[in-house]
């Protein structure tokens, strides 16, 4: 459709046109035009009571260095597999029994047999934490390889590194939960290879295993740990990673050069 | 009125110049506060912080019950070779908390280590000594194989081949009644010499039994 030309206002005698909006009126607003400000309104009282809105303001739209490319995105991707673990565990957790003489088994056999979508949503939890640990070492590997934990971001590394070692803990716990053959001995050895080490193992697979043998309490502390503990640790210092990102901003690929000011160059020739 | 160097010196707040102070108070209210709301908290945060870290680390220092099992009687046993019995490990699990032990009586030819000479039947832990799999006796090979690492034991129970670090568990025996009776685990280093129970992959030998201690409950 073509736009049409925006004609001047005709000539009116000021006693036909329409009076002016009195002030503390609503400015002839009808209650569709509220509809629309809805949104806005909302938004306003919260930023009016909260100021929040600075603070997503400093999150979101942060320079971002040239040459920023795809690689930039692994860490997004490990936090969107970690969320993706987050949400189908809360449903599985719905379901499931930690008890060792028979209903851990049971309840998952129920969830992967039985219940509506149970075999999907627990085969995204299963797999998803497979993705997660090699999303974890990919953006690892992406950090150092582009030197981006160099000054000032070690402290950013170091939270990363222990990200890693709960996301570790969490593919341990988790895989006692199906209480099948292959988990009840992946965990037996795994223990005992915690209490391999000198002096402070034995007194560590004994914490693990809650006594010295597999025992009734083993099950429900690995679930207790997997679905309690270290998600509230990972969630705590992912924000942490987030925060010191935003803080710090992102680097540079090593292949962008910085370019130098022209000024510059024209006073060293 | 005192100088500047005793103002710092001082214990008494009056001396220090500072507003409001008492006649011989040494420590201001607004210390005090301070000293007094931060040991409420650490009051508070201990009161559910120090029960929560005894009841996690408490299973380290329980006495673990200690009971007989019936596994037969003596003709059930022969003295060249292994007879398997299921015995339970942890009461009240199930299938989970049950093991194998591999029994047979004791054989003056065989068991001529000075360790074992009391004891009527020998009775062999499944749990492999490398890092707890479950082992089988191959009565062609004479040996205990270990199907997750490929460690091999002798009739003894004696490492002759891959990772374990020390021989397989063995079990106290007895007869009672005309029963035969298997009670707790305790471990051997390679002499077969007897020790309290310890986890697998930890060694014994030498410097290994100071090196990865037992269980004080256990300790005998």
């Amino acid at each position: 459709m073509a736009r049409r030309p925006k004609l001047p206002a005709p000539p009116v005698p000021s006693a036909l046109r329409a009076p002016p909006p009195r002030p503390g009126q609503d400015n002839g607003a009808t209650p569709l035009d509220h509809a629309k400000e809805a949104g806005t309104t909302v938004v306003d009282w919260v930023d009016e009571r909260t100021s929040l809105s600075g603070a997503a303001r400093w999150m979101m739209f942060r320079k971002v260095p040239k040459g920023t490319n795809w690689f930039y995105t692994l860490g997004s991707a490990t936090m969107f597999a970690f969320l993706s673990q987050a949400v189908t565990g809360v449903f599985l957790a719905m379901y499931y029994r930690p008890d060792p003489s028979g209903g851990a088994y049971e309840s998952i056999r129920h969830v992967t047999n039985e219940v509506f979508l149970g075999q999907f949503v627990r085969g995204m939890h299963k797999w998803g934490s497979s993705v997660m640990v090699i999303l974890v070492f990919l953006h690892m590997g992406r950090t150092f390889f582009f030197g981006a934990y160099k000054y000032p971001r070690e402290l950013n590394w170091v939270i990363g590194v222990v990200l890693l070692i709960l996301t570790m803990t969490m593919s341990f716990t988790g895989y006692l939960l199906p209480f099948d053959q292959r988990a009840y001995w992946a965990t037996i050895v795994g223990v005992n290879i915690n209490g391999t080490g000198p002096l402070v193992g034995p007194y560590l697979s004994d914490f693990l295993r809650g006594g010295g043998e597999f025992g009734a309490t083993t099950l429900s502390r690995f679930y207790a740990i997997h679905m309690l503990l270290v998600p509230g640790l990972l969630i705590a210092l992912i924000g942490a990673h987030l925060y010191l990102v935003a803080k710090l901003g992102t680097t540079a690929p090593p292949w962008i050069k910085a370019e130098k000011n022209p000024e510059l160059r024209k006073a060293e020739a | 009125v005192p100088d500047k160097h005793d103002q710092h010196k001082s214990k008494y707040t009056v001396d220090r110049m500072i507003p409001g102070a008492f006649e011989g108070e040494t420590v201001t209210r607004r210390r005090f506060m301070t000293g007094t709301a931060h040991t409420a908290g650490a009051i508070a945060a201990a009161s559910f912080a120090l029960p929560a870290l005894g009841f996690a680390i408490g299973p380290i220092f329980k006495q673990p019950p200690h009971f007989w099992e019936d596994i037969g009687v003596p003709e059930d046993f022969s003295n060249n070779n292994y007879i398997p019995v299921v015995i339970t490990i942890t009461q009240g699990i199930g299938e989970a908390g049950k093991s194998t032990a591999y029994v047979r009586q004791h054989n003056d030819e065989i068991d001529t280590d000075p360790y074992d000479r009391t004891t009527p039947y020998i009775a062999i832990s499944t749990r492999c000594a490398h890092l707890g799999c479950p082992v089988r006796w191959v009565d062609a090979a004479e040996r205990f194989i270990c199907p997750c690492h490929g460690g091999v034991y002798d009739l003894l129970g004696r490492r002759v081949g891959g990772p374990p670090v020390r021989p397989l568990d063995r079990f106290y025996t007895r007869v009672v009644d005309g029963l035969v009776q298997i009670g707790s685990r305790f471990s051997v280093n390679s002499e077969l010499e007897r020790f309290s129970p310890r986890d697998p992959g930890e060694p014994i030998d030498g410097i290994g039994q100071y090196l990865y201690p037992s269980r004080p409950s256990e300790r005998r």
